[in-house]
Protein backbone atom coordinates (compact mmCIF):
# COMPACT_ATOMS: atom_id res chain seq x y z
CA UNK A 1 0.00 0.00 0.00
CA UNK A 2 1.13 3.26 -1.11
CA UNK A 3 1.17 6.45 1.13
CA UNK A 4 0.12 9.39 -0.16
CA UNK A 5 2.37 12.32 0.53
CA UNK A 6 0.99 15.88 0.57
CA UNK A 7 2.86 19.23 1.53
CA UNK A 8 -0.60 20.68 1.96
CA UNK A 9 -2.67 20.07 5.43
CA UNK A 10 -6.10 18.59 3.56
CA UNK A 11 -5.46 16.23 0.56
CA UNK A 12 -7.91 17.33 -2.23
CA UNK A 13 -10.46 14.96 -2.64
CA UNK A 14 -10.22 13.09 0.97
CA UNK A 15 -10.91 14.06 4.32
CA UNK A 16 -8.52 13.38 7.40
CA UNK A 17 -10.28 10.94 9.60
CA UNK A 18 -8.05 10.16 12.33
CA UNK A 19 -4.72 12.42 13.00
CA UNK A 20 -2.11 9.98 14.44
CA UNK A 21 0.97 12.25 15.05
CA UNK A 22 3.94 13.37 13.84
CA UNK A 23 6.54 11.47 11.90
CA UNK A 24 9.50 12.00 10.62
CA UNK A 25 12.73 10.63 8.69
CA UNK A 26 16.41 11.54 8.59
CA UNK A 27 19.97 10.46 6.45
CA UNK A 28 22.82 11.72 6.77
CA UNK A 29 24.94 11.46 3.61
CA UNK A 30 28.80 12.49 2.31
CA UNK A 31 29.87 12.45 -0.81
CA UNK A 32 32.91 10.89 -1.99
CA UNK A 33 36.47 12.58 -2.52
CA UNK A 34 36.16 12.42 -6.03
CA UNK A 35 33.10 14.10 -6.25
CA UNK A 36 34.19 16.69 -3.45
CA UNK A 37 37.32 17.76 -6.10
CA UNK A 38 35.13 17.58 -8.81
CA UNK A 39 32.59 20.00 -6.77
CA UNK A 40 35.92 22.19 -5.83
CA UNK A 41 36.63 22.91 -9.53
CA UNK A 42 32.63 23.54 -10.20
CA UNK A 43 33.59 26.56 -7.60
CA UNK A 44 35.72 27.96 -10.35
CA UNK A 45 33.41 28.19 -13.27
CA UNK A 46 30.47 28.25 -11.40
CA UNK A 47 26.91 26.24 -12.73
CA UNK A 48 25.33 23.58 -11.52
CA UNK A 49 27.12 20.68 -9.73
CA UNK A 50 25.36 17.89 -10.84
CA UNK A 51 27.02 15.14 -8.75
CA UNK A 52 25.68 17.13 -5.37
CA UNK A 53 22.31 17.43 -7.29
CA UNK A 54 21.98 13.72 -7.72
CA UNK A 55 23.35 12.56 -4.52
CA UNK A 56 20.94 15.07 -2.70
CA UNK A 57 17.89 13.84 -4.22
CA UNK A 58 18.59 10.02 -3.89
CA UNK A 59 19.02 11.35 -0.19
CA UNK A 60 15.90 12.64 -0.51
CA UNK A 61 14.10 9.89 -1.28
CA UNK A 62 15.40 8.34 1.21
CA UNK A 63 14.51 10.56 3.80
CA UNK A 64 10.72 10.49 3.03
CA UNK A 65 10.65 6.78 2.72
CA UNK A 66 11.95 6.15 6.10
CA UNK A 67 9.15 8.45 6.95
CA UNK A 68 6.48 6.95 5.29
CA UNK A 69 7.37 3.72 6.76
CA UNK A 70 7.04 4.88 10.24
CA UNK A 71 3.74 6.06 9.34
CA UNK A 72 3.03 2.68 7.82
CA UNK A 73 3.79 0.93 11.04
CA UNK A 74 1.36 3.36 12.86
CA UNK A 75 -1.20 2.71 10.66
CA UNK A 76 -1.62 5.35 8.59
CA UNK A 77 -2.30 5.80 5.11
CA UNK A 78 -1.02 9.45 4.00
CA UNK A 79 1.69 12.42 5.93
CA UNK A 80 0.02 15.66 5.09
CA UNK A 81 1.61 18.67 5.72
CA UNK A 82 5.43 17.10 4.61
CA UNK A 83 8.23 19.91 5.17
CA UNK A 84 11.69 19.37 4.28
CA UNK A 85 15.25 20.35 5.27
CA UNK A 86 18.44 20.41 3.94
CA UNK A 87 21.51 21.28 7.08
CA UNK A 88 25.26 20.74 6.70
CA UNK A 89 26.05 19.23 9.95
CA UNK A 90 30.28 18.65 9.18
CA UNK A 91 32.38 19.33 6.76
CA UNK A 92 31.46 17.23 3.47
CA UNK A 93 27.98 15.79 4.99
CA UNK A 94 24.77 17.10 4.49
CA UNK A 95 21.26 16.26 6.74
CA UNK A 96 18.46 15.51 4.77
CA UNK A 97 15.39 15.68 6.55
CA UNK A 98 11.38 15.29 6.32
CA UNK A 99 8.99 15.75 8.57
CA UNK A 100 4.93 15.41 8.45
CA UNK A 101 1.69 14.71 10.13
CA UNK A 102 0.72 11.05 9.99
CA UNK A 103 -2.94 10.60 9.31
CA UNK A 104 -5.72 8.00 8.28
CA UNK A 105 -7.12 9.68 4.85
CA UNK A 106 -10.93 8.79 3.77
CA UNK A 107 -12.10 9.75 -0.03
CA UNK A 108 -14.69 12.31 0.13
CA UNK A 109 -18.53 12.08 -1.30
CA UNK A 110 -18.50 13.36 -4.88
CA UNK A 111 -20.31 16.71 -3.82
CA UNK A 112 -23.57 17.29 -5.83
CA UNK B 1 41.55 17.21 -0.93
CA UNK B 2 40.34 20.98 -0.39
CA UNK B 3 44.32 21.73 0.87
CA UNK B 4 45.04 20.63 -2.85
CA UNK B 5 42.11 22.77 -3.42
CA UNK B 6 43.47 25.79 -2.02
CA UNK B 7 46.74 25.96 -3.07
CA UNK B 8 45.73 25.63 -6.30
CA UNK B 9 43.08 28.35 -5.60
CA UNK B 10 46.40 30.57 -3.90
CA UNK B 11 48.95 29.23 -7.02
CA UNK B 12 46.94 30.87 -9.97
CA UNK B 13 44.52 33.47 -8.81
CA UNK B 14 44.86 35.48 -11.92
CA UNK B 15 44.16 32.74 -14.40
CA UNK B 16 41.20 31.24 -11.85
CA UNK B 17 39.91 34.56 -12.56
CA UNK B 18 39.76 35.13 -16.44
CA UNK B 19 38.52 31.44 -16.27
CA UNK B 20 35.75 32.13 -14.15
CA UNK B 21 34.88 35.08 -15.94
CA UNK B 22 35.38 33.79 -19.51
CA UNK B 23 33.49 29.96 -18.78
CA UNK B 24 31.59 31.36 -15.85
CA UNK B 25 30.35 33.82 -18.32
CA UNK B 26 29.39 31.22 -20.90
CA UNK B 27 27.62 28.51 -18.92
CA UNK B 28 25.72 31.69 -17.03
CA UNK B 29 24.73 32.63 -20.40
CA UNK B 30 23.85 29.51 -21.83
CA UNK B 31 21.74 28.82 -18.42
CA UNK B 32 19.58 31.83 -18.81
CA UNK B 33 18.80 31.07 -22.42
CA UNK B 34 17.92 27.30 -21.43
CA UNK B 35 15.75 28.54 -18.70
CA UNK B 36 13.79 31.18 -20.49
CA UNK B 37 13.21 28.97 -23.25
CA UNK B 38 11.82 26.75 -20.75
CA UNK B 39 9.53 28.75 -18.76
CA UNK B 40 8.00 29.70 -21.86
CA UNK B 41 6.90 26.69 -22.50
CA UNK B 42 4.44 26.72 -19.94
CA UNK B 43 2.59 23.38 -18.03
CA UNK B 44 0.53 23.33 -14.83
CA UNK B 45 -0.50 26.20 -12.67
CA UNK B 46 2.32 27.25 -9.86
CA UNK B 47 0.89 28.59 -6.59
CA UNK B 48 1.89 28.86 -3.01
CA UNK B 49 -1.80 28.72 -1.93
CA UNK B 50 -3.04 25.73 -0.24
CA UNK B 51 -6.18 25.21 -1.99
CA UNK B 52 -6.83 24.55 -5.65
CA UNK B 53 -8.46 27.62 -7.89
CA UNK B 54 -12.16 27.69 -7.62
CA UNK B 55 -14.70 25.40 -10.15
CA UNK B 56 -11.75 22.60 -10.28
CA UNK B 57 -12.33 19.12 -9.05
CA UNK B 58 -9.22 16.92 -7.68
CA UNK B 59 -8.50 13.79 -9.19
CA UNK B 60 -5.49 12.81 -7.67
CA UNK B 61 -2.46 14.15 -6.40
CA UNK B 62 1.23 13.74 -6.02
CA UNK B 63 3.83 15.32 -4.05
CA UNK B 64 6.60 16.44 -6.09
CA UNK B 65 10.42 18.25 -5.34
CA UNK B 66 12.29 19.73 -7.39
CA UNK B 67 16.22 20.69 -6.30
CA UNK B 68 19.51 21.82 -8.04
CA UNK B 69 22.77 22.26 -6.43
CA UNK B 70 24.33 25.57 -7.80
CA UNK B 71 27.88 27.20 -7.75
CA UNK B 72 29.38 30.45 -8.21
CA UNK B 73 32.31 30.76 -10.35
CA UNK B 74 35.70 32.19 -9.00
CA UNK B 75 35.82 35.84 -10.73
CA UNK B 76 31.98 36.33 -8.87
CA UNK B 77 33.32 34.93 -5.72
CA UNK B 78 36.08 37.07 -6.08
CA UNK B 79 33.65 40.48 -6.85
CA UNK B 80 31.50 39.47 -4.06
CA UNK B 81 34.49 39.75 -1.57
CA UNK B 82 35.31 43.12 -2.74
CA UNK B 83 32.32 44.49 -2.43
CA UNK B 84 31.53 42.94 0.96
CA UNK B 85 34.21 45.18 1.92
CA UNK B 86 32.23 47.98 1.40
CA UNK B 87 29.05 46.37 1.79
CA UNK B 88 26.21 46.79 -0.64
CA UNK B 89 24.02 44.78 -3.02
CA UNK B 90 26.05 41.80 -3.89
CA UNK B 91 24.75 41.38 -7.25
CA UNK B 92 26.51 38.34 -8.67
CA UNK B 93 25.55 36.21 -5.39
CA UNK B 94 22.07 37.33 -6.22
CA UNK B 95 22.42 36.27 -10.20
CA UNK B 96 23.49 32.70 -8.81
CA UNK B 97 20.46 32.39 -6.22
CA UNK B 98 18.19 33.75 -9.17
CA UNK B 99 19.36 30.65 -11.17
CA UNK B 100 19.18 28.03 -8.18
CA UNK B 101 15.42 29.23 -7.65
CA UNK B 102 14.12 29.44 -11.13
CA UNK B 103 15.88 25.65 -12.32
CA UNK B 104 14.06 24.29 -8.89
CA UNK B 105 11.13 25.74 -9.95
CA UNK B 106 10.97 24.24 -13.38
CA UNK B 107 12.08 20.75 -12.56
CA UNK B 108 9.40 20.80 -10.28
CA UNK B 109 6.88 21.92 -12.64
CA UNK B 110 8.63 19.81 -15.48
CA UNK B 111 8.01 16.73 -12.72
CA UNK B 112 4.04 17.66 -12.15
CA UNK B 113 3.66 17.88 -16.25
CA UNK B 114 4.55 14.47 -16.40
CA UNK B 115 2.27 13.40 -14.18
CA UNK B 116 -0.45 15.21 -15.80
CA UNK B 117 -0.86 17.56 -12.93
CA UNK B 118 -2.85 20.95 -13.81
CA UNK B 119 -2.26 22.88 -10.55
CA UNK B 120 0.56 22.60 -8.29
CA UNK B 121 -0.24 23.55 -5.09
CA UNK B 122 1.49 24.54 -1.60
CA UNK B 123 4.52 25.61 -3.24
CA UNK B 124 7.82 26.30 -0.53
CA UNK B 125 10.80 27.40 -1.89
CA UNK B 126 13.96 26.46 0.47
CA UNK B 127 17.67 26.99 0.19
CA UNK B 128 20.57 25.54 2.15
CA UNK B 129 24.45 26.29 2.18
CA UNK B 130 26.00 22.57 1.99
CA UNK B 131 29.24 22.78 0.90
CA UNK B 132 31.66 23.94 3.75
CA UNK B 133 35.47 23.81 4.33
CA UNK B 134 37.37 22.30 7.39
CA UNK B 135 37.29 25.47 8.62
CA UNK B 136 33.43 25.91 9.03
CA UNK B 137 33.90 28.54 6.16
CA UNK B 138 31.25 28.30 3.20
CA UNK B 139 31.54 28.37 -0.72
CA UNK B 140 29.42 30.26 -2.35
CA UNK B 141 27.29 27.45 -4.00
CA UNK B 142 23.78 26.62 -2.12
CA UNK B 143 21.21 23.72 -2.62
CA UNK B 144 18.02 25.31 -3.79
CA UNK B 145 14.42 22.59 -3.34
CA UNK B 146 11.36 23.97 -4.42
CA UNK B 147 8.02 21.08 -3.14
CA UNK B 148 4.76 21.05 -3.40
CA UNK B 149 1.59 19.04 -4.09
CA UNK B 150 0.68 18.66 -7.81
CA UNK B 151 -2.99 17.94 -8.43
CA UNK B 152 -4.85 16.77 -11.39
CA UNK B 153 -8.39 18.36 -12.04
CA UNK B 154 -10.95 18.49 -14.47
CA UNK B 155 -13.24 21.50 -14.92
CA UNK B 156 -16.14 21.68 -13.18
CA UNK B 157 -18.72 22.73 -16.18
CA UNK B 158 -21.84 24.00 -13.86
CA UNK B 159 -19.79 27.17 -13.13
Amino acid sequence: MAIYLSNTEQVPGYKVTRQIGLVSGNTIRAKHVGRDFMAGLKTIVGGEIKGYTELLTEARQEAISRMSDQAERLGANAVVNVRLSTSAVMSGAAELFAYGTAVVLEAEEPQQ
Amino acid sequence: MSDFINILLLASPVILIAMGFIIGKVIESRHFRSLAQREAGGGPLLTNLKYLPDGQTPQATKFCIGGVVIASDYFKTFGAKLKSLVGGRLRTIETMLERGRREALLRLREQAAEFGADVVISIRLETAVIMKNKQGKSYPAAEVIAYGTAVRTTANDNI
